[in-house]
């Protein structure tokens, strides 16, 4: 049996999300393949706004804490000045897919050679559940209270499908955190785009489809559920692009 | 001595820049700046820095939040317009302490305004570069030769600072073509690198972070720290050129490019007889409030604020000093029309003729 224990990437007090919410088991993903690789001392987080600000009370490795949208921007200031370390950022959907989206889509288009985790959880949850360019069709939010109609709000916002169609980004995938199969599946996804990143390979992008009880107004059960059939069926998980494979 | 060149203010910055340690630059199209980010695109590659066309003014002020937060030596530069687009970022750089330099080649405003030479961009300068209530030392150089004196330290008062520091010039200088002595080039050592940088290159073994996120009582004493900050600016900082303002019956308060156009009429004026003088602040904050505050009002009959912009912007802070003892007049040209000889010349020539020493 493997034995289970905190991350020593992750400080010792609480970590400020709600109950059930699954961007506690990403950060613990993300902090255990950073161990498993030993880069703990060498890795520097970029924390961008949303809760995944939340990070702020808890990432016990080194971290830059940078303005909404803009952790792609400050993590090419980074990793062009200390092309050493293992960078990464970690952004939610509001964040990288509507304030943020120039620069996600320019760093990935640079093909600069760091990682961003994406936390798609299809609602700005910190801010109190208002509409995210990744709400799905028929979603209620604060700001679509009768669904979201895409006669006005256009349609949700498919990451990984966009930034596959770059030429320079090197891996771009997307895993689903509502089964054990998905979590380990994305612990793989995550531990090779650290990998390509350590061999200078260039842009990796994760996308991890998560929930949120809280704003969903959901029990934690009923959102593993709702993604099953509502949320992985139009954000599809699987490898986007991978130019180690599809060469 | 140092190397001499003939370069165009924008370049003479740029290879400042360098020389100052330097080795970061993320930027975005904009005129009258272009010649800084296309000096240093492949300037900085030379000396093992890195240089980012950045998607947009508002991104390439957050690399340099990044490269900054590494201890790395980082700038960027643009127009009016681009500045207000990185207004945002400044204000995080200094809401997480970070030490940058940002260069205004300023241009017509508002809005588009236009991409002649002007100097609209005080007020935007000296009182809210960005949102929630921040100063960086704003430096305002007259020649391509002080603009590299300044730039070649902008580092070590923003470091020593831990806050961003402003070069305020604006199109004239920007373009002009002037000979420069650049000083040799400053060696930047990794052990070296403050403690309070991200980089582990210096050392640090143990976890570090940098955020403009605090709690309210934490925020509430760094706001007051930055008070104080600012207070000691004041004391220690202020930067000033008085000319002719012994005898002065008249004191011309001019900066950047105004303040050379306006010494040209000083002299002329001197020549027939009228007793003009100028004082020129170098930095715009810290204002050299005590210079216009402790002038002779016995003596002094009127200050004369010239600047390439109408209506005047400075007009405040120098009224704040005079506090009525005199009365302050305006003269400028604005929209991109520059300054010229004749006009400042007659403009000076009007108000001081017209008082008690006329003829």
């Amino acid at each position: 049996m493997a034995e289970y224990k905190r991350s020593t990437l992750i400080a010792d007090s609480p970590s400020g999300y709600c109950p059930g919410c699954l961007h506690s088991l990403a950060t613990r993903l993300v902090s255990d393949v950073i161990e498993e690789l030993g880069q703990g001392d060498n890795s520097l987080n970029v924390i961008s706004v949303g809760c995944s600000a939340l990070n702020i009370l808890y990432w016990g490795g080194d971290f830059l804490s940078v303005a909404h949208g803009r952790a792609p921007a400050a993590a090419t200031g980074i990793k062009r000045s200390n092309p050493e370390r293992l960078v990464f950022a970690y952004q939610g959907d509001g964040d990288l897919a509507a304030i943020g989206l120039s620069e996600i889509m320019s760093a990935a288009n640079r093909g600069e050679n760091f990682t961003v985790i994406f936390a798609n959880n299809q609602t700005y949850g910190m801010t109190g559940g208002q509409m995210a360019p990744t709400t799905l069709i028929g979603q209620k939010t604060t700001t679509t209270v009768y669904g979201r109609d895409p006669a006005t709000t256009g349609y949700p916002m498919k990451m990984c499908e966009l930034i596959s169609t770059l030429e320079a980004p090197c891996y771009v995938a997307r895993f689903a955190l509502n089964s054990p199969k998905g979590v380990r599946e994305a612990r793989a996804g995550i531990k090779k785009a650290f990998e390509l990143q350590l061999q200078g390979k260039g842009f990796t992008f994760v996308e991890l489809l998560t929930n949120c009880p809280t704003n969903w107004k959901m029990t934690p059960l009923q959102t593993l559920d709702y993604m099953n059939t509502n949320t992985i069926p139009y954000f599809k998980p699987g490898v986007y692009k991978d130019t180690e494979v599809d060469k | 001595m140092g190397e001499k060149k003939f370069m165009k203010g924008n370049e003479a910055i740029a290879e400042a820049a360098v020389r100052g340690g330097c080795r970061f630059f993320a930027g975005y199209p904009i005129t009258p700046q272009n010649e800084i980010p296309e000096y240093l695109s492949w300037r900085l590659p030379e000396v093992g820095g890195s240089y980012v066309q950045g998607e947009s003014e508002i991104a390439s002020v957050n690399m340099v939040y990044g490269a900054a937060a590494m201890g790395t030596r980082a700038m960027t530069s643009s127009s009016g317009p681009g500045i207000s687009l990185k207004a945002e970022g400044i204000s995080y750089l200094a809401a997480a302490m970070l030490p940058a330099l940002i260069v205004n080649i300023s241009r017509g405003g508002p809005g588009l305004g236009s991409i002649q030479p002007a100097q609209s961009d005080y007020l935007q300068a000296t009182k809210a570069l960005g949102h929630g209530g921040f100063h960086a030392m704003v430096f305002a150089p007259n020649s391509a030769q002080e603009a590299v004196d300044i730039v070649y330290d902008a580092w070590e008062y923003a470091e020593r600072d831990r806050n961003p520091v402003l070069v305020l010039m604006d199109g004239c200088l920007g373009n002009i073509m002037e000979e420069v002595e650049l000083p040799p080039m400053k060696e930047l050592k990794d052990e070296d690198l403050p403690e309070w940088s991200l980089s582990r290159r210096n050392g640090r073994d143990y976890q570090g972070n940098i955020t403009p996120i605090y709690t309210e009582l934490i925020l509430e004493g760094l706001n007051a720290a930055a008070g104080e900050m600012y207070k000691a600016w004041e004391e220690d900082d202020v930067k000033v050129e008085e000319f002719m303002t012994e005898d002065a019956e008249y004191v011309v308060v001019a900066y950047g490019i105004a303040s050379r156009v306006a010494k040209e009429a000083i002299i002329n004026l001197r020549e027939q007889g009228f007793k003009v003088g100028m004082i020129r602040p170098i930095t715009l904050f810290p204002f050299p409030k005590a210079n216009i505050k402790n002038l002779d009002y016995s003596r002094v009959k009127g200050i004369i604020d010239i600047e390439m912009t109408i209506p005047a912007q400075m007009r405040e802070d120098i009224e704040l000093q005079v506090l009525g003892r005199c009365p302050v007049y305006e003269y400028g040209r604005s929209g991109g029309v520059l300054l010229d000889d004749e006009g400042v010349y007659e403009a000076i020539y009007e108000i001081v003729s017209g008082g008690e020493i006329d003829g």
